[in-house]
């Protein structure tokens, strides 16, 4: 009997249409109308040329913070989670730790809660007047160290990259110890028959062994990085000043005030960056992987 | 000894680690239960007045059954229809192998990478009549989900032998038999998984929501909220109290079905 009739091609369909229509459809169309004048207040589109790419490149300060702050908060926000989550899967794999389920449990269960509400949870914890870090540091006569976290210039950008690794060091955690589960035990008792103490094994052995499981956690949290756009949003909406807008709070931001044009080529930017991030990230760890 | 001491500090970090994740977790739970005064100070004072009250306050205030009937058809529905797409999705794209299929499955999951753009889709979704409508977010949710639940489907399609459908294509089985009777009732783990990850996915998104809905009446939990909050700034007590109602049911999902969760999160990245 023919494929075609087992495995009938129209099973396929129905995602196919979800997502043509509702996704690439506006992805394509939004590329088109980032070369138009599209806007809420005038019912005419007129096709603009490359005008509002060339304000976004040369257009100064504020459209080159939010490509800044992106990439930024993207680099720095992996590499923490990255390192807290690889620390976290060597501790919570290791049989000397007692209750090592419930340890993981515990750090994995942000990542089950809606950013908003860990959002507005870390904005009642860093509030500069009532909030328990502030609290904390006076009663701990560290008064000096105080401060407005989410409301100065130079922590706000720090407290969102914190808040974030807070949420999401359990998840690239749980991902490193579904690869250390997937290394045979035997490399780690003949190392131990060498003489191999824990950093050698942990260099030569475990580090090794996990880098295809680094390439997923890193795909993962780049491209979660550049399209950051909650977390962001609910603890300082770009502020002060545009500080810490990254460009999906950007896009928000045109798009509430009604300049579609704009928002939309800012998001077309950000989706030629990540395919292309992504596809050279694949493709780049793929081969050192072949090659090994 | 050394050894000893090794382990008795290793065991103090894992503590510490799991401290600062809880630490939070409990100071919201205390705070709310106090009054607003004391609320105003965060720490670990025990409440000198248990407020229990705050609760009724903040679901009668807070439009907070709106909001969960709300998110609870929003999650539920969209993941239904999903489910409804995406199963027999994966399972023809998994059996056919040709180039047309395999292109097919790159369309189909390139929306893992692919940021959305909302500004645009909004101009479809006007053009769709689904502006603002419930139909319009139930579909919306369906679409944003698909990409990474096909993508986990697929890988565990391939988990299923072929000679399956053959066997069944001998007895006489039709493509659509094969794939109720046969194939379907094989999916029901990674159909859990699927069903349980996407739920809780939209359950606590509140991006669409303020990008695509408006009218108190439509409002799901989150950005209800997120409303409170704007409102009642100043009582503490009460937004604790509003936070600790919505993570709740979320908290006890996931002790409840931690495997499944976990399973959905990383059953996709560590086999792709």
């Amino acid at each position: 009997m023919k494929r075609s009739k087992i495995y009938p091609g129209y099973f396929i369909l129905p995602a196919l249409l979800l997502i043509t229509a509702l996704y690439l459809l506006p992805s394509f169309l939004g590329i088109a109308y980032s070369f138009t004048d599209w806007s809420r207040y005038s019912s005419e589109l007129h096709f603009v040329g490359w005008k509002n790419y060339i304000k976004v490149f040369s257009g100064g300060e504020k459209y080159l913070g939010y490509i800044k702050n992106t990439i930024f908060f993207t680099l720095f926000s992996a590499i923490i989670k990255l390192a807290l989550g690889l620390a976290l899967a060597i501790l919570f794999t290791s049989s000397r730790i007692r209750l090592r389920n419930l340890h993981r449990t515990i750090a994995f269960a942000p990542q089950v809660f809606s950013v908003l509400i860990i959002g507005i949870t870390f904005k009642a914890m860093l509030h500069p007047s009532t909030g328990f870090i502030n609290t904390l540091l006076r009663n701990c006569h560290l008064s000096f160290l105080a401060h407005d976290w989410l409301g100065s210039i130079d922590t706000a950008f720090g407290s969102i990259i914190a808040v974030d690794a807070w949420r999401g060091a359990g998840y690239a955690m749980v991902i490193f110890i579904a690869g250390i589960q997937n290394i045979p035990l035997i490399y780690y008792e003949s190392a131990s028959i060498d003489g191999a103490g824990f950093w050698a094994k942990l260099l030569h052995i475990t580090i090794p062994s996990l880098l295809p499981t680094l390439t997923v956690n890193l795909v993962l949290s780049i491209t979660y990085g550049l399209r950051v756009f909650d977390i962001v949003y609910v603890l300082t909406n770009g502020g002060p000043g545009n500080a810490t807008d990254v460009i999906n709070t950007a896009t928000f931001m045109n798009f509430s005030k009604g300049n579609y044009a704009m928002g939309t080529t800012l998001s077309s930017i950000l989706a030629c960056v990540t395919v292309i991030i992504a596809l050279f990230i694949v493709r780049f760890m793929g081969k050192k992987e072949d090659n090994q | 000894m050394k050894r000893k001491l090794q382990t008795i500090l290793q065991n103090l970090v894992a503590w510490i680690f799991s401290a600062i994740i809880v630490v939070p977790i409990i100071i919201i739970a205390l705070n709310s239960f106090k009054n607003v005064r004391e609320s105003n100070s965060m720490d670990f004072h025990l409440p000198s007045v248990w407020e229990f009250s705050n609760y009724l306050d903040v679901i009668k205030r807070g439009n907070l059954l709106i909001g969960f009937r709300n998110s609870f058809s929003y999650a539920l529905i969209s993941t239904l229809i999903l489910l409804a797409v995406t199963l027999p999705c994966a399972f023809v794209l998994q059996r056919r192998a040709s180039r047309l299929y395999r292109i097919l499955y790159y369309v189909l999951i390139i929306g893992i990478a692919l940021p959305l753009n909302n500004i645009a889709l909004m101009k479809v979704m006007v053009g769709l009549h689904l502006m603002n409508t419930r139909t319009g977010i139930y579909l919306l949710y369906a679409a944003i989900g698909l990409p990474l639940s096909v993508f986990i489907a697929h890988g565990f399609m391939s988990g299923i032998p072929r000679e399956l459908d053959e066997a069944a294509v001998i007895d006489g089985c039709s493509s659509g038999k094969l794939f109720l009777k046969v194939i379907l009732p094989l999916l029901k783990p990674v159909a859990s998984t699927l069903f349980i990850l996407n739920f809780l996915n939209t359950w606590n998104d509140f991006t669409m929501a303020i990008y695509f809905l408006n009218g108190s009446d439509k409002m799901p939990v989150t950005l209800s909220v997120y409303n409170f909050f704007g409102q009642y700034q100043k009582s503490w007590n009460l937004v604790c109290a509003d936070i600790m109602l919505t993570a709740l049911p979320v908290l006890l999902v996931y002790l409840f079905a931690q495997k499944y969760i976990i399973q959905g999160l990383t059953s996709g990245a560590v086999k792709g």
